[in-house]
This record gives structure tokens, C-alpha cells and sequence, in this order.
């Protein structure tokens, strides 16, 4: 037996509430559709829309909100202490969006800020993405694509508040106003909290017409304002997947196969149950799962089990076969992507040309939490709770599995430790199979995944070749870019590619190249896609995380090629881009480009257009005799357009750096005879604090409407390191993550 | 069974003694603000204190701790007082936040032996915690800040 600890005894100040069994599971009003029908595609920035505008207006028929509360519609919920519960329907994996909407939806309502609560959304139709019809997170579209839904919503409970109080007083609504959580009369002088109104306004219809505010009246948007889940998130009681608790609950470890694609043939499971606390063996459509009391035994059943496999068509890949095969590829152009001009003509009558290749590998997304997912299955509904950013999708997927429509499936949407995009799965794997090892759970089961798991799970960043060829003219300027790319889709063979795949190109592979800002006039962008039996999935920055290192370092040779300054070259391809210009001038005069630097320091710039945000950034870096690079200092400038939250813009910033930072010095995912090479954080190293540079972020004010945060500042900084270490030693890095042996003095890399 | 001082208070459990204490105070014990990130003691989301020392708790068995004083972020202060969750309130640190129970218990090791950490004592320390957000350089900018806090608390 166990003492076991009172929980209640740590003060547990949640800001963030467990939206647990707030809501059973029974069906709402408005019919629920077919994701697939109404959905969107999510790559490359593509979108079908099925976002209905009604059922965000309408209160949640099963809402947890008792009757003393006003809710007038599915985003926010006042109660009579004048507490104001705000629930967030896309998913809190760092980038501050479990503040950032708020602070939209309080910009409108104007309650008392520190009476403000979170809440996660339950899937519903109601939390549809407004772009993408789907309830998910990602493609850096958080605040972007609520920026007018979170202000209405807020809108619109002020206008009935208003309108309560107006009508208890006998004054019209335009004489009164709102202040930090209040209705106020000046006139009479006459006031009432926002909590002393929630029935009279529960009376009210709502507005037909919700204006908002002129941006010049916000208080609230703009304003670096601290994060509302930091406090649990400093003492321990900010719950994660990982740490969700439900009674009776399980624990299981699935054994997977050592190849991808491979298959149990047969185990023997007759040392396993032998492990004190190990209650069964079974085998389930990933593998073989030990289900027992807690993680640990569970964790040593499987240590002892024995399974023969097979192997199946992927047993001989090789990633250093692939590197030559891409790169052979890549000697003949794939499918249009992009043609502008005459690239082949220009590129015969150019005064010189220079060809240079790229390669970047598969990497995994590495959250510090590894997957895990919980799920109660019982004859009639199924309980999951997990860090997911797919609720749609992954509710879908365990229906099917768990033999329920969809809306006898409820998600509760944790905190994730990380997403990067590893939880935004077409197939839901994570989901799926803790469905499969419930069924044989036969009780609330949590189906943990090792780091060791977890790396050699796939799902990574596809292993991307990069080939250009760009002619000069007689005065070093660019006339011709060719850039051949070859790397596996991401999208086909998934729901969407109907919407992300067209003519053959999958824009996810070809974003950052197809698009390429500067004006060269002749530009053909091509692709190669070949099946390979790998998983791949978007990775933080998506395809940008290859074509910003390989363009902007291609760029950087061009540059160096004609004699040009690697800035000006920029300043004057982009002159008719002012909003790159305008990042790319103010990070060269933050950086002190063309100042002196110590001995041995080298700086490099880059630029990248990704989620529709403008980022440049400058490197410094400096070689050490053997070849361990030192990042001194990145200075980063950013246009995002409006700011809701600079601090957090700030943080993501930062974080996006040590992110691709991480990959241009450390990651790689590599397979031999099938297999993956890496096995846990000693050999798929992340950076570490003594690792981290200075960084210094700038944003570019500006008025138009938000774009993305989360993921731009990855692109620009693996090429301007890069470019920073040519400067520093002369060598040319083309293949992440950079080598120290090829940085050696008298090493192979080369100018 | 095996009895040990979990955040000041008797506990007693019947896991095997070979169990990593991670696992002890996470699964059987029920306390959860310790983070699993890797088993091998490679990136710090599992740290607590022993006695005052800091430990990778995944690695180490609870044999190691029985009869001793274990504390865990959840005995770090009753009411976010202690300097360094001030410190990290004000400086923003956390983005997803997995890593910081661990980022903080190191921290506060450091501040107990080195009141007045550089720069470089501070990366000394911290090498062993990782995060993925990287959230590095408010960590540094938030372990001075909680140097100052502490300092100020001290009657001069």
C-alpha cells in the first residue's frame, strides 16, 4: 500500500482550468459533419473553408456553464463573481496564444484582466479554424485567423452587458460605458460589475451588428502583457498529457517495429507478464503493447519481450544511399513549380554561371514531452485526454477505431510540452493507437512513448537536395536562378492532398523557393518527389526549414560570385519588397553590418518570407581550430504585422532561433538497413544554454493585420550562419547539421 | 516498503526499490510537476533535490532516497514566493513550460551555493537542462533577477 500524497495540501493557484469531464459527451444542436466534406488542407498555407459564423455566435448547448452564468457565446463566460472564463480553442504548445486570445477577446470586452481564466475547448464545430474548417493549431495561423472572431466575441458580451445595465437603469446603452470589468453611467454616476449583470444579460438578444473598436482605442493589444499560464508553470501544477491522472488508470508501453512498416510475425509475451505489475500482452496494428499498473513495470515488461518481425520493403533503407540518389536526382529538372522569364536561355548567354547543392536531413520534432495520450473506452463514448493540436482530425480517427460516431468521442486538450507540428497527425498515430491498446486495456489507459520512442517514431522533417544553377551578368548581378528540389510530399497519400497537391507539386515542398522574393528575372523552380517509406510531417517552418538555408546560402555565393556585398546584393532584389527591405535595413544597421568584428568573427546575413511574416537576421560566428563553431550574437528583425503581444513575439522569435540553430548545428536523423541511427538526446543532441547566443529581436511596427510568429524566425538562421562562418574561414557549408571536421583547417569544405 | 521525506512530509511506498524515484513520485505518489525527458539523465526535466543536491530523478532508484529528504518544484514554496518563480513570473521564461520544473530546481541550487552567479557559472550549471523552446537566455536574465530578489530579502 501506498501514502499518497495530498495533492490539496500544495496550493495549486491553476489559471489555467482542467476542462476535464466538463462536458459529457451527448450530441449538440447543430448537426456535426463529415470532417473530411467540410475540412481544409494544411500545408503550404492552403485552405478550403468551412468556418461557419453562426455556430461560433451560438452557446455551446452542453456548455459547463451553469445557470448563474452569461454566456453569450461559445468564447466566453461571465460569472456572478465577475470571474471571466475564456476558452481557447487552438492549442497552448509555448507560443503564448493561451494570452494572446485573450487579450483579443478582453481588447473588446474590457472585463478586469486579472479576473481572467482559460479554459480549453472542447471539439466542437463551434472551434472551427476560421481558414481551415477544422479544430486544430498550426501553420503559425493562432492569432492571425482569430483576430477578428476573439474581438467580436468579446464585442459582443460588452454589448449585452451594456445593454443589461442600460436597461436596469432606464438610460439608453450609448450613454454608458465600460471600465475594467464594470458598466458605468456617468451622468448619474451609477456603476455595475460586469458579475451583477450576468442574468439580466443572459435575457438579451444578441446584437445583430458588432462594431469594433478603431485599432487607435486599444489598451490592450499592443501592450507586452505576461503571460497567464506562467504561474503554473512554475510550481508544478500545470498539467501536461503526460500527467493526467484518471482513476483506475493503466499504464502501457507499445514495443513498434524496428523498420518502418514492418509488422509483429510472432512474440513471446511469457517473460514479460513475469515483471510484477504487468497485466497483458497484445498485440495491436502498430506492435506489440504491455499494459500494467504503472509506467515502470510496464516499461520492464517490454524490456523482456521477444518478437521476431517482419521487416517488410524498408529493411535496406539507407539515408547515405539517399543523399547520392537525390543528388543524382536532382541532375535532371522534376515538375514545374515556378517558371518565370527564360531561365535556360539566360543562363547560356550569362557572362557566369556557378552551380551549388544542398542537403538537409530528416529531423524529429524532439518535444520535451514525449507523446503519450489517454483514453477511457467504454461501450458507449470514449474519453480522451492529450496534447494534441488535431482535434478534428484525431476525433475522427479514434471514432473509427473505437467503433462511435464521432460525437460520442470528446478530446480534452491538455498543455503540450512542445508541438513543433509532431501532434498535428493526418493519421493521429499517437491517438490511434492508445484506442487500440485501450480495447485490450480493458480500463483508462495511458499509452506512453519513450525519447527513445518517440526519435525513432518517423513523422519527421522530410531529408530535402537543393541543386541551383544561377547565371551572372558581365557586372555580377543575377539574371538566371535555376533550383531544382527533391524530397519526399508531405501531403500526398494523406486527406489533403486533394487541396495541398496540384499539377504534381506539393507546395509544402516547394515554399520559400517557388516564392522567392528578389527580382531575378529569369527564375524556374522544379521538383522531384519520390516514395520513400519514411513518415514525414511538417516540422516547425515546414518546407521553408530547407529552401531558407539553401536559398539564402545560394544567395549569399551568388553574391560573393559577382563581387557584390551580400546586404546590398538584397537591399537592391528587393527594392520592390518594402516590407523585407524595411526588416533587412533595420537588422543590418542593429547588427553594425560592415563594422569591424574581433579576429576571427564572421557575419552573415539572411532573409526569409514565411506564414506571410517578413524576418532578416544577422549571425556572428567564429570557428575554433577544431571546427566547433561559436554563435556569438543573432539579431533578428521582424515584420509580423500587428503586434497583439510584443513579448511573446519576442519569445517566439528567440525560441524559432535556438530552434534552426539547433538543426544547422546538432540534428540529424539517419537510417541504416532501415533503421533509425539516433536513440536518445546523446546522440540527436539539442543546443544548450552555454551554446545560445546573444539574440536581440526588433519588430518593424506596423498596422496591417497579424501574420504568422511561431514559426518564421527558423528559416533565416541556419544560412546566416552559415554565411557568417564563410566570412569567418573561407568554407562554404551545404550540408546540415554543420560538421566540425569540415570547418578543420585545410578541411575539404570549400569556397 | 520504502519510507523517505517527500517536500518535508513522511511518505512510505511498496514500488520495488529499483524504481526510479521519477516514476515513484510521478505515478505512485501521485506528484507530476517532475517531467520525464529522456530516462538517461541527458536533459534535466526529471531534476529534484536530495538532501539539497540536485538529481536526475529518472536514473536514480528509489533505494537511493530512503530515510532522506527529497524535494520536488511542488515544495520549492507554498505561494510562488521563492525568488527564482518570482523571477521567472517577471522575466516571462516559460513557453510550453515542460521543462522548467527541472530548468528551476538546478537554478536553485546554483543560487543556494553561488548567491551571485556570472554569466558563466550560470551556463556551467544549466548545461545539463535542456529546452526545446529555447527559453536559454531569459533563464540566464531570470537567475539574476532571483539573485537580486534574494538579496533583497536579506536584511542588509
Amino acid at each position: 500500500m501506498s501514502h499518497r500524497y495530498d495533492p490539496s495540501e500544495t496550493p495549486r493557484p491553476l489559471l489555467i482550468q482542467d476542462s476535464s469531464r466538463a462536458l459529457p459527451a451527448k450530441p449538440s444542436r447543430v448537426p456535426r459533419r463529415d470532417f473530411l466534406k467540410t475540412s481544409a488542407a494544411i500545408g503550404g498555407g492552403l485552405c478550403f473553408a468551412a468556418y461557419v459564423p453562426e455556430l461560433a455566435a451560438r452557446t455551446l448547448e452542453n456548455s459547463p456553464a451553469n445557470e448563474a452564468s452569461f454566456a453569450p457565446n461559445a468564447f466566453v463566460r461571465i460569472a456572478p463573481d465577475d470571474s471571466v472564463t475564456i476558452i481557447v480553442n487552438h492549442s497552448e504548445m509555448g507560443q503564448g496564444v493561451y494570452t494572446s486570445l485573450p487579450m483579443l477577446l478582453n481588447e473588446e470586452l474590457e472585463a478586469d484582466w486579472s479576473k481572467i481564466k482559460v479554459e480549453a475547448a472542447p471539439v466542437d464545430p463551434a472551434y472551427n479554424h476560421t481558414v481551415f474548417g477544422l479544430q486544430m493549431t498550426g501553420g503559425s495561423t493562432t492569432t492571425p485567423s482569430e483576430w477578428e472572431r476573439f474581438r467580436k466575441m468579446g464585442a459582443m458580451a460588452r454589448l449585452m452587458l451594456v445593454g443589461a445595465a442600460a436597461q436596469k437603469w432606464g438610460v439608453p446603452s450609448s450613454q454608458c460605458r465600460v471600465e475594467k470589468g464594470a458598466v458605468i453611467h456617468s451622468a448619474s454616476g451609477r456603476k455595475a460589475g460586469y458579475g451583477s449583470l450576468v442574468a439580466a444579460a443572459s435575457q438579451l438578444k444578441p446584437p445583430a451588428d458588432i462594431p469594433l473598436k478603431d485599432p487607435k482605442q486599444f489598451t490592450l493589444i499592443g501592450k507586452p502583457t505576461r503571460r497567464l499560464d506562467t504561474p503554473s508553470k512554475v510550481n508544478g501544477t500545470a498539467q501536461f498529457g503526460l500527467d493526467v491522472q484518471v482513476p483506475g488508470m493503466l499504464f502501457a508501453l507499445v514495443a513498434r517495429p524496428p523498420v518502418f512498416g514492418g509488422k509483429v510475425a510472432n512474440f513471446d509475451a511469457s517473460e514479460a507478464l513475469k515483471i510484477k505489475g504487468v497485466r497483458t500482452v497484445e498485440q495491436v496494428p502498430s506492435g506489440v503493447a504491455v499494459v500494467a499498473d504503472r509506467f515502470w513495470s510496464a516499461k520492464l515488461g517490454r524490456d523482456k519481450l521477444k518478437i521476431s518481425w517482419d521487416e517488410g520493403p524498408n529493411a535496406k533503407l539507407s539515408t547515405s544511399q539517399m543523399l547520392a540518389d537525390f543528388s543524382k536526382q536532382s541532375a535532371s529538372p522534376g515538375t514545374i513549380a515556378k517558371k518565370s522569364g527564360d531561365a535556360a536561355a539566360a543562363l547560356a548567354g550569362a557572362a557566369k554561371t556557378i552551380t551549388a547543392e544542398y542537403d538537409v536531413p530528416y529531423l524529429a520534432h524532439a518535444m520535451m514531452e514525449p507523446l503519450n495520450c489517454v483514453v477511457d473506452l467504454r461501450p458507449d463514448s470514449c474519453e480522451i485526454w492529450t496534447g494534441t493540436q488535431f482535434e478534428t482530425v484525431d476525433r475522427a480517427n479514434a471514432a473509427q477505431v473505437a467503433g462511435l460516431p464521432p460525437e460520442r468521442v470528446q478530446i480534452h486538450t491538455t498543455l503540450l510540452g512542445g508541438g513543433f507540428g509532431r501532434r498535428a497527425n493526418p493519421t493521429s498515430d499517437f491517438v490511434v493507437e492508445a484506442v487500440h491498446v485501450a480495447k485490450i486495456a480493458k480500463a483508462p489507459v495511458k499509452v506512453v512513448w519513450t525519447r527513445e520512442d518517440d526519435l525513432a517514431g518517423g513523422w519527421y522533417r522530410p531529408m530535402w537536395h537543393d541543386r541551383f544553377v544561377a547565371g551572372l551578368d558581365a557586372s555580377g548581378n543575377p539574371v538566371a536562378w535555376t533550383h531544382t528540389i527533391v524530397g519526399q510530399s508531405i501531403l500526398t497519400g494523406t486527406a489533403f492532398e486533394p487541396y495541398g497537391v496540384k499539377d504534381g507539386i506539393d507546395s509544402a515542398s516547394v515554399e520559400g523557393a517557388a516564392d522567392l522574393l528578389y527580382g531575378i528575372p529569369n527564375l524556374q523552380v522544379d521538383l522531384h518527389s519520390p516514395k520513400i517509406g519514411v513518415p514525414v510531417l511538417w516540422w516547425r517552418s515546414v518546407g521553408h526549414s530547407h529552401t531558407g538555408f539553401s536559398v539564402e546560402s545560394f544567395f549569399d555565393e551568388v553574391a560573393h560570385a559577382g563581387g557584390k556585398d551580400p546586404y546590398q546584393l538584397r537591399r537592391q532584389l528587393l527594392a520592390n519588397q518594402p516590407r523585407m527591405s524595411a526588416v533587412l535595413n533595420l537588422v543590418a544597421e542593429k547588427a553594425g553590418w560592415g563594422k569591424p568584428l574581433p579576429p576571427g568573427r564572421g557575419r552573415g546575413i539572411a532573409t526569409h518570407f514565411s506564414f506571410d511574416s517578413y524576418v532578416a537576421q544577422v549571425a556572428e560566428a567564429s570557428v575554433e581550430k577544431d571546427g566547433t563553431v561559436r554563435v556569438h550574437r543573432v539579431v533578428c528583425a521582424v515584420d509580423c504585422g500587428r503586434v497583439v503581444n510584443p513579448d511573446i513575439v519576442k519569445a517566439q522569435m528567440e525560441g524559432g532561433i535556438v530552434f534552426g540553430l539547433t538543426a544547422a548545428l546538432k540534428t540529424e536523423i539517419t537510417l541504416e538497413n532501415g533503421r533509425v541511427q539516433q536513440k536518445n538526446f546523446h546522440d540527436y543532441q539539442m543546443l544548450r544554454m552555454f551554446e545560445s547566443p546573444e539574440i536581440e529581436v526588433h519588430i518593424v511596427p506596423s498596422e496591417v493585420s497579424p501574420t504568422g510568429v511561431g514559426e518564421p524566425s527558423v528559416p533565416p538562421v541556419a544560412p546566416a550562419l552559415a554565411n557568417a562562418i564563410f566570412v569567418a574561414t573561407g568554407k562554404r557549408v551545404r550540408r546540415l547539421p554543420i560538421r566540425a571536421a569540415d570547418l578543420v583547417a585545410g578541411s575539404g569544405a570549400r569556397s | 516498503m520504502t519510507s523517505f521525506f517527500l517536500n518535508g512530509k513522511p511518505v512510505t511506498v511498496d514500488d520495488d526499490p529499483s524504481t526510479p524515484l521519477l516514476w515513484v513520485i510521478r505515478d505512485s505518489l501521485g506528484l507530476t510537476g517532475t517531467k520525464f525527458g529522456c530516462g538517461m539523465a541527458l536533459c534535466g526535466a526529471c531534476t529534484m533535490h536530495l538532501e539539497g543536491a540536485a538529481i536526475r530523478s529518472c536514473v536514480a532508484p528509489l533505494s537511493r532516497v530512503s530515510g532522506k529528504h527529497v524535494t520536488t518544484i511542488e515544495g520549492l514554496s507554498p505561494d510562488l514566493s521563492h525568488p527564482l518563480q518570482r523571477a521567472w513570473i517577471e522575466v516571462d521564461v516559460p513557453q510550453c513550460g515542460y521543462c522548467q520544473s527541472g530548468q528551476i530546481m538546478s537554478a536553485a541550487v546554483l543560487l543556494k551555493e553561488n548567491p551571485k552567479p556570472t554569466d558563466k557559472d550560470i551556463d556551467e550549471a544549466m548545461s545539463g537542462n535542456v529546452c526545446r523552446c529555447g527559453t536559454y537566455s531569459r533563464i540566464r536574465r531570470a537567475i539574476h533577477r532571483a539573485s537580486e530578489l534574494a538579496s533583497e530579502k536579506r536584511p542588509s
